[in-house]
């Protein structure tokens, strides 16, 4: 941290972001005590991995995509398939069509659960770290590590691995798993049903700034059930449209300021991911999570950011309850895949990846050799919503250290989970105050 | 990476993202070490695994871990940690909102007693990160000088654990 007195610009380096990768810098102007530009800068490394796949076979695309994050694999793998399928005109139906969805259950107990637990808990109840948390409260962290574990189970069996999956493929999977070998992940995930409805109770009696924002909701909206693979997109501003029509309402732009592209729907910003997903789609709930969200005696819908780990651990209970529902009506298809024809073409998809929609777009030559793809991920939907929402919450904490000011910004972009993990290194908020 | 199943209680845990330059540093060291402990140790090539450490590293006697580091010091810097003597230092590892990288998992595993009785860590320290780009020259160079240090480090276990 750094604070010259001669040029009043102080600049407060935060320890926040990813692996080794880049940097990411949030930087905020200030004139007379007033907010005036906000501009969160991230890398994403989508862009690289539209360019690397030029050239590629599309059998090779789901294993390539599955290393752009090493948190959600299987929503850049669905995405991936689905858009391919559709160029194929391949439909994945019955049983493979319900272990698409168990997979990405498995995804968003895992990615949830982490977040939850580790990451996002700890702001709520002062902790700096789950390290630090798991020093007071071993039987929560445990717990969560359990549940978490229940994802891991479900990723291994139908993905090969826990991490990366190597199983999913264009019209299927390479392998699909026994009736027992499900039955035998039951008396786990039961527990786990139990733990997600405690993990419900728990965040819901946590303190909650008064936060509410205006916010455009957007995310799939299938007539029947809770929204993984398929759906029309909808928007709470009544935009309601397929995956293939996406590019004429949402635009991506580059901000001056960061190699990240923004999207826009129709010019404006709007919110993808949990909160978005649960406002939209809680009629799908199962009589059980409509309880438990009952139960957190919030009024839906929910408008404020912090409110994320209340949808997030809603929709980890809805994820294990599928898997079970799922198990019980199993029957292992007659082949782990459907026979897919190569033809030249196009096709889009967007699925429900933990953080929120990701479209994906491929332009297939005759070979079956990719000539061009598109990759929209969440976190840059909600980029332009995440600046907004820091516009909103600064003159709360401008009176405040620079460290404590960060520290309240770097909460807010937590409530996103955003994925600029697979991007950057450190996150500096730079503040100018011009007086 | 394979399921946690039973596994030999010595392991080797090479962590990674293969597309982004040095930081594939830990996990091609995995990969050479694979054709070399033969029935030692179960070598595990973990790609982005941040938390799921834990549950690699369950019900083990011993763990070398190999990993990305970045201090600050030149690249191709190798660094050698020993978990079991204390908390090591978080400052070599890059940090994130989104992820907790395999040392934050290590001292949630120590905090909570799940830690196995020898853990090792080896830190690479990386130069080039951009994504698309191969090991640059200085972690190139080093990753022999790693993949031989885990050999030895391993004779050593077999020697102090009797596996």
């Amino acid at each position: 941290m750094s604070e010259s007195k001669e040029t009043k610009t102080r600049t407060i380096a935060v320890d926040l972001i990813a692996r080794v990768e880049g940097e990411g810098a949030l930087r905020v102007t200030v004139k007379d005590g007033v907010v005036q530009d906000v501009e969160l800068r991230i890398f994403e490394p989508p862009r690289f991995f539209e360019a690397f796949l030029v050239g590629r076979h599309y059998d090779e695309v789901p294993d390539i995509v599955a290393r752009i994050c090493g948190i959600c694999p299987v929503a850049y793998q669905m995405s991936a398939v689905h858009a391919l399928e559709q160029i194929f005109a391949v439909s994945v139906e019955g049983a493979l069509r319900d272990l698409r969805r168990m997979i990405y259950c498995g995804e968003w107990i895992e990615s949830h659960t982490l977040h939850v637990y580790m990451l996002h808990a700890p702001d709520f109840l002062g902790y700096a770290s789950a390290i630090a948390m798991a020093k007071d409260h071993p039987e929560i962290v445990t717990r969560g590590l359990r549940l978490k574990k229940a994802g891991n189970a479900l990723m291994t069996l139908l993905g090969g691995r826990s991490v990366h999956p190597v199983s999913v493929k264009v019209g299927g999977f390479s392998r699909v798993p026994l009736r027992r070998e499900l039955e035998g992940l039951k008396e786990e995930l039961l527990w786990a049903r139990d733990a997600a409805v405690e993990t419900v109770r728990w965040v819901a009696g946590f303190d909650y700034p008064d936060f509410a924002q205006d916010y455009t909701f957007v995310a799939l909206r299938p007539p029947d059930e809770y929204p993984f693979n398929e759906g029309p997109i909808l928007s709470s501003g009544g935009v309601k449209i397929s995956a293939v029509e996406f590019e004429h309402h949402f635009r991506e732009e580059q901000a001056p300021y960061s190699t990240a592209l923004q999207c826009r729907l129709n010019g404006a910003s709007y919110l993808v991911g949990p909160l978005a997903r649960l406002n939209l789609n809680h009629d799908h709930l199962s009589p059980l999570g409509k309880l438990a969200l009952a139960d957190t005696r919030l009024s839906l819908p929910l408008c404020n950011p912090f409110h994320a780990i209340v949808a997030r651990s809603v929709e980890i209970l809805y994820a294990i309850e599928e898997t079970l529902r799922i198990i019980d009506r199993y029957e292992p298809p007659p082949s782990p895949s459907v026979p897919v024809t190569v033809r030249a073409g196009t096709g889009m998809a967007c699925t429900e990846a933990p953080r929120g929609i990701l479209y994906h777009r491929y332009r297939v030559d005759g070979d079956g050799l990719i000539r061009e793809a598109k990759i929209v991920p969440p976190t840059s939907q909600n980029q332009r919503r995440i600046e907004e929402d820091l516009r909103a919450y600064l003159p709360s904490v401008l009176d405040l250290s620079n460290e404590q000011a960060a520290m309240g910004c770097e909460k807010v972009i937590r409530c996103y989970d955003p994925c600029i993990s697979c991007a950057t290194h450190f996150l500096k908020l730079d503040i100018q105050r011009d007086r | 990476m394979t399921s946690v199943g039973a596994r030999h209680p010595v392991r080797i845990i090479g962590v990674g993202n293969l597309f982004r330059g040095d930081d594939a540093a830990g996990l091609l060291a995995a990969r050479r070490l694979k054709a070399l402990v033969g029935d030692r140790a179960d070598v595990i090539e973990a790609e982005l695994a941040g938390l799921d450490v834990l549950d690699l590293m369950a019900e083990a006697s011993a763990v070398i871990l190999i990993d990305a580091a970045r201090s600050g010091q030149p690249a191709g810097t190798i660094h050698r940690l020993n978990a079991s003597a204390g908390p090591i230092s978080a400052d070599l590892f890059p940090h994130s909102t989104h992820v907790l990288n395999a040392v934050d998992a290590i001292e949630i595993g120590r905090t909570l007693g799940l830690l196995p009785p020898r853990v090792i860590v080896y830190g690479v320290e990386v130069g080039d990160t951009t994504a698309g780009n191969d090991l640059s020259p200085a972690v190139a160079e080093v990753l022999d000088q790693v993949v031989e240090r885990v050999v030895h480090e391993l004779e050593g276990l077999s020697c102090t654990s009797g596996s």
